[in-house]
């Protein structure tokens, strides 16, 4: 049995074996995440929140799969069908394959890829496609108008979330996920993350990031009161289950990817505590919390202030943090805080 | 056949499939899916290359910012397309004769194209070993050393492009109601809200 898993055949065996373990264990705990979605939620509201299906309602997702599935799935009489299915599985298998690079712990990572940050904004470019076809397939109004706000949103974010990660990458040399968090290891633990050096681009990264996602405050596709639901209005059953697992599953996403930048992913926080696994699902479950409080406290904003928030806000301010991070990087200023290219390198 | 052939003859066929349905397709934002299906499989045949730098790049402009243009443009537009098709019958001949004298032009650049004999060893002299130096950092090393005014000045020609396409577009409307910023973020309930006290049947 030892030399099979040498051979061509046992090599694509372990990578399928892989892949199935991360795709698995991500969509169970998209499950529960979901839950502690509506928990927190309800929490802030002071409700009870799901509390009916299985014990302390921890079983509800699983109920609202089963419903979604078995409904009757509805397509518009104008639709054109073919890119009317494939838009939500754009959307769900976009969202899916981001995983592949993301290192869970040391060497804990499907793909090890050099190019890992480019292949993150290469997939994400292509998010906003389920979006777009959705919209346009549905041959309505405001699936329309909602699929034209949101894409206009994910290109407008995706340029600042570019430029920050470009601050991260002079500061390590790099673009892989795993060289980015072991320049993140050093003497003081938790001092020595990026955190420090990028703060500012971190609360960036962070409002960038909801807005990426088509998170609330950011949430205008799906702006209720305006638009009914956003390119999502025509889908009903499993397609419409696609998209929102796919929306949940980027937002988990840039969850890991803020642990990875900027808090240093799989490592622990105090010195002497062995790193791992851990740590970084730790670090995720924090982020999902914030993002969740953020869309229980805060209220929507007006689609022209989003934009007017990313273009005359967000790309000016990033793209001078990238030339100052160069400048203090080339020159090793702040005792090479920024300056880590012998670790990442 | 190695997996890498396979993947190789996979990739050109869906690229050529898919450039052919660019021009068939009776609907043109079906054109411009099966252009982001043709995007992808080169992406995916630089891959095969080696050069996974250019196959991301190729991803994130092509796909991800010309495509996203061009699918907007083509959507926005109303197109009749009985219209669009009703010419088809008298332009075809015109049509035909430019694309055989194209045909025939890049057939004789083809045929007297010739490889200069410096060309091989040039080749072989820049690259790097694959194994020691990733493509990304080869890339960057060259771009911003060796060449680097060609890329500054390519960098600023698009620029002065973007600039010039906004200038001749622009237009500044008198009487359009704008949003001042400053005065919508400073306004308070004192000088926003003012409170009446109107009595039962006074109220006009």
């Amino acid at each position: 049995m030892d030399g099979f898993f040498d051979t061509g055949l046992g090599i694509f065996v372990i990578i399928l074996a892989q892949c199935l373990l991360v795709t698995v264990l991500i969509l169970v705990s998209l499950a529960f995440l979901m839950y502690a979605d509506r928990k927190i939620w309800a929490a802030v509201q002071i409700r009870r929140g799901p509390n009916v299906v299985g014990p302390w309602g921890l079983m509800q997702s699983f109920a609202d799969f089963l419903k979604y599935i078995v409904k009757e799935v509805v397509v518009p009489s104008g639709a054109d069908k073919f890119v009317f299915f494939m838009a939500p599985m754009i959307s769900f298998i976009t969202s899916l394959i981001v995983w592949a690079v993301v290192p869970f712990g040391d060497g804990w990572v499907i793909s090890d890829l050099n190019v890992g940050i480019l292949f993150i904004f290469a997939i994400s470019s292509l998010e906003v496609y389920g979006v777009i076809m959705g919209g346009w397939a549905s041959n309505s109004k405001y699936p329309f108008l909602g699929s034209l706000r949101s894409a206009a949103q994910m290109i407008s974010y995706e340029v600042s979330i570019g430029l920050i990660i470009v601050g991260v990458l002079i500061s390590t040399g790099s673009l892989n996920l795993s060289q980015i968090v072991r320049a993140q290891d050093g003497d003081f633990g938790f001092f020595s993350w990026y955190w420090l050096p990028h703060l500012p681009m971190v609360f960036l990264f962070f409002i960038s990031a909801l807005a990426e996602t088509n998170r609330p405050p950011f949430d205008l596709p799906e702006a209720e009161s305006e638009l009914v639901a956003g390119y999502q209005v025509e889908y009903s059953s499993t397609p419409f289950l696609l998209f929102m697992i796919g929306e949940l599953m980027a937002v988990v996403f840039m969850c890991a990817l803020m642990s990875i930048l900027f808090f240093g992913g799989w490592l622990s926080p105090i010195p002497g505590l062995p790193d791992g696994l851990f740590w970084m699902v730790l670090k995720m479950g924090f982020f999902f919390f914030i993002f969740s409080m953020v869309k229980a406290i805060v209220p929507r904003y007006r689609y022209d202030q989003l934009m007017r928030i990313g273009w005359k806000f967000f790309l000016p301010f990033s793209l001078a943090w990238v030339v100052i991070v160069g400048l203090m990087a080339h020159y090793g200023w702040f005792w090479g805080a920024y300056q880590r290219w012998a670790i990442g390198g | 056949m190695s997996f890498a052939v396979f993947a190789f003859y996979l990739f050109a066929v869906i690229a050529v499939v898919a450039g052919a349905f660019v021009v068939f397709a009776r609907n043109p934002v079906h054109s411009v899916l099966w252009l982001i299906l043709a995007f992808l499989s080169a992406g995916g045949l630089f891959v095969l290359l080696g050069a996974e730098f250019v196959a991301m790049l190729m991803l994130i402009v092509y796909v991800g910012a010309v495509a996203v243009l061009f699918l907007f443009v083509v959507m926005m537009l109303d197109v009749d397309f009985a219209e669009l098709k009703s010419g088809m019958a008298r332009y075809l001949p015109v049509g035909l004769l430019i694309a055989v004298v194209l045909l025939v032009q890049l057939g004789f650049a083809f045929g007297g194209w010739q490889v200069d004999e410096t060309a091989m060893s040039l080749r072989a002299a820049v690259t790097p070993d694959p194994a020691e130096v990733s493509n990304t950092v080869a890339l960057g090393n060259l771009l911003y050393t060796k060449y680097v005014f060609l890329f500054e000045a390519a960098g600023l020609v698009l620029l002065v492009a973007m600039i010039g396409a906004i200038v001749l577009t622009h237009r500044r409307r008198a009487g359009v109601k704008r949003q001042d910023v400053i005065s919508q973020m400073y306004r308070d309930p004192a000088t926003a809200v003012d409170l009446l006290d109107i009595k039962p049947g006074q109220g006009a």
